[in-house]
């Protein structure tokens, strides 16, 4: 087996870990963590699509390499975002869960 | 099987075992820095797929910006985790949630087997026309000219980010600064190593930018080195974020942008067409265009992660 397959199988089982985390980890961050393993599992799998393309004298394709350096930078920028979006939420409830039933507690009560 | 062959399993086994590690620590503290660990080892994955671009960009953004990041948030959370693991859904759900996954993950090894050998490549397109540009790297070229319109794009999206995360500021707070207070003597390993490192960390970045034209690196990378070194200024309190009301911080913020906007329209009027550029010309433009955006990807990052401000300005 080539270290192309094998990263490409890596990506394949990364992206099942990272579902698994965002679909059962209850805590907002957790989940911010477990998608971004989804996302880097993705680029694994454009990366061996850039391995396989190999030609011209390179030794990938540099068209998904492109992409996959822009989807870092922009993953990064969302998860910046969602991470701002989840400390004011802590902020403001004291509380930092999706669950919309959660009781609130007083701001500042306990943070 | 070779020794080359079994460092490979090794790394991808060491991979698995640490992402496993994120998803399952108890901890959310252990869980991030299992995060950071896993970005680095993944760039090693990237380096022996020969992608040695987006290795240096994983490396510097996927693991060192968003640790500092994750870091950070998860210590100003430690009082959420413990009411939120009583959310944690039951034995059938996490069972079922599993065999999705796992049904997900096996359909994405079946298409990496059948995958065509060699497969569809867009190389020899962007190898034909690397003598026009004046560009060694054709990644550079990809980013830079051949699809200059997503790489544009992508630097709106940064801003957009910085934006949305500005107004998550409470109104009192607006226009002032954010991150932790600059203080009269700083001490320790941490504020030596602030002291240290920026010289050499502005010389390599500006090093990868130049050379990103030729060999691996780029605005990207060399960028997010120069974020680097501001975070760990900061981080060890020698100085203070700017104020977000600073022109100068919103232009540096807009001028990678603007200059490959105005760049872009200007292809209107010469080779005629939108992000064309001039026979000759194209590599003085690009390296034109990458200092810029250099410049904005390390104004943008530092900024996104130390957050919305949370001090008014000073009067």
């Amino acid at each position: 087996m080539s270290a192309a397959t094998l990263a490409g199988l890596t990506g394949a089982a990364l992206v099942g870990f990272g579902l698994y985390g965002l679909l059962t980890d209850p805590h907002p961050l957790r989940k911010i963590l477990a998608f971004n393993i989804l996302g880097s599992g993705v680029f694994l799998l454009f990366g061996i699509i850039a391995r396989k393309g190999a030609a011209a004298g390179f030794a990938a394709d540099p068209v998904p390499q492109a992409m996959v350096i822009t989807g870092i930078v922009v993953a990064f920028s969302a998860t910046a975002l969602a991470v701002a979006l989840l400390l004011r939420l802590f902020q403001e409830t004291g509380r930092a869960t999706l669950n919309p039933d959660a009781p609130a507690k007083t701001p500042g009560a306990d943070g | 099987m070779s020794v080359i062959q079994a460092l490979d399993i090794g790394l991808a086994l060491l991979v698995l075992a640490v992402a496993a590690w994120t998803i399952a620590a108890r901890e959310a503290f252990a869980s991030v820095v299992g995060y950071v660990a896993y970005g680095l080892l993944l760039s090693l994955v990237w380096v022996r797929l020969f992608a040695v671009d987006v290795a240096l960009t994983e490396a510097a953004i996927g693991s060192g910006v968003t640790g500092v990041l994750l870091i950070s948030a998860v210590v100003r959370l430690r009082k959420s985790e413990a009411p939120a693991a009583v959310e944690r859904p039951g034995v059938v759900l996490r069972v079922l949630a599993g065999a999705l996954c796992t049904v997900v993950a096996t359909a994405l090894a079946a298409v990496v087997l059948l995958m065509p050998d060699p497969g569809a490549t867009l190389a020899p397109e962007a190898a034909s026309h690397l003598g026009e540009l004046g560009v060694g790297n054709p990644i550079t070229a990809v980013l830079i000219a051949y699809r200059s319109f997503d790489t544009m794009l992508e630097k709106v999206v940064l801003i957009l980010a910085v934006i949305g995360v500005w107004s998550l500021a409470p109104d009192r707070a607006w226009g002032g600064a954010a991150g932790p207070r600059r203080i009269a003597r700083p001490e320790g390993a941490l504020a030596f190593l602030a002291q240290l490192l920026p010289p050499l960390g502005i010389v390599v970045a500006i090093h990868i930018v130049w050379v990103g034209a030729n060999e691996p690196g780029g605005a990207f990378q060399g960028g997010a080195i120069l974020a680097a070194m501001a975070l760990i200024v900061m981080m060890a309190r020698l100085a203070e974020a700017p104020e977000i009301r600073r022109r100068w911080l919103r232009l540096a913020l807009i001028a990678g942008p603007a200059v490959f906007l105005a760049i872009g329209v200007a292809g209107f009027v010469v080779p005629g067409s939108f992000l064309a550029y001039p026979a000759g010309w194209a590599k003085p433009l690009i390296l034109f265009i990458e200092a810029f955006m250099t410049l904005s990807i390390a104004a943008t990052l530092p900024m996104l992660v130390i957050g919305p401000p949370d001090r008014p300005p000073l009067p």
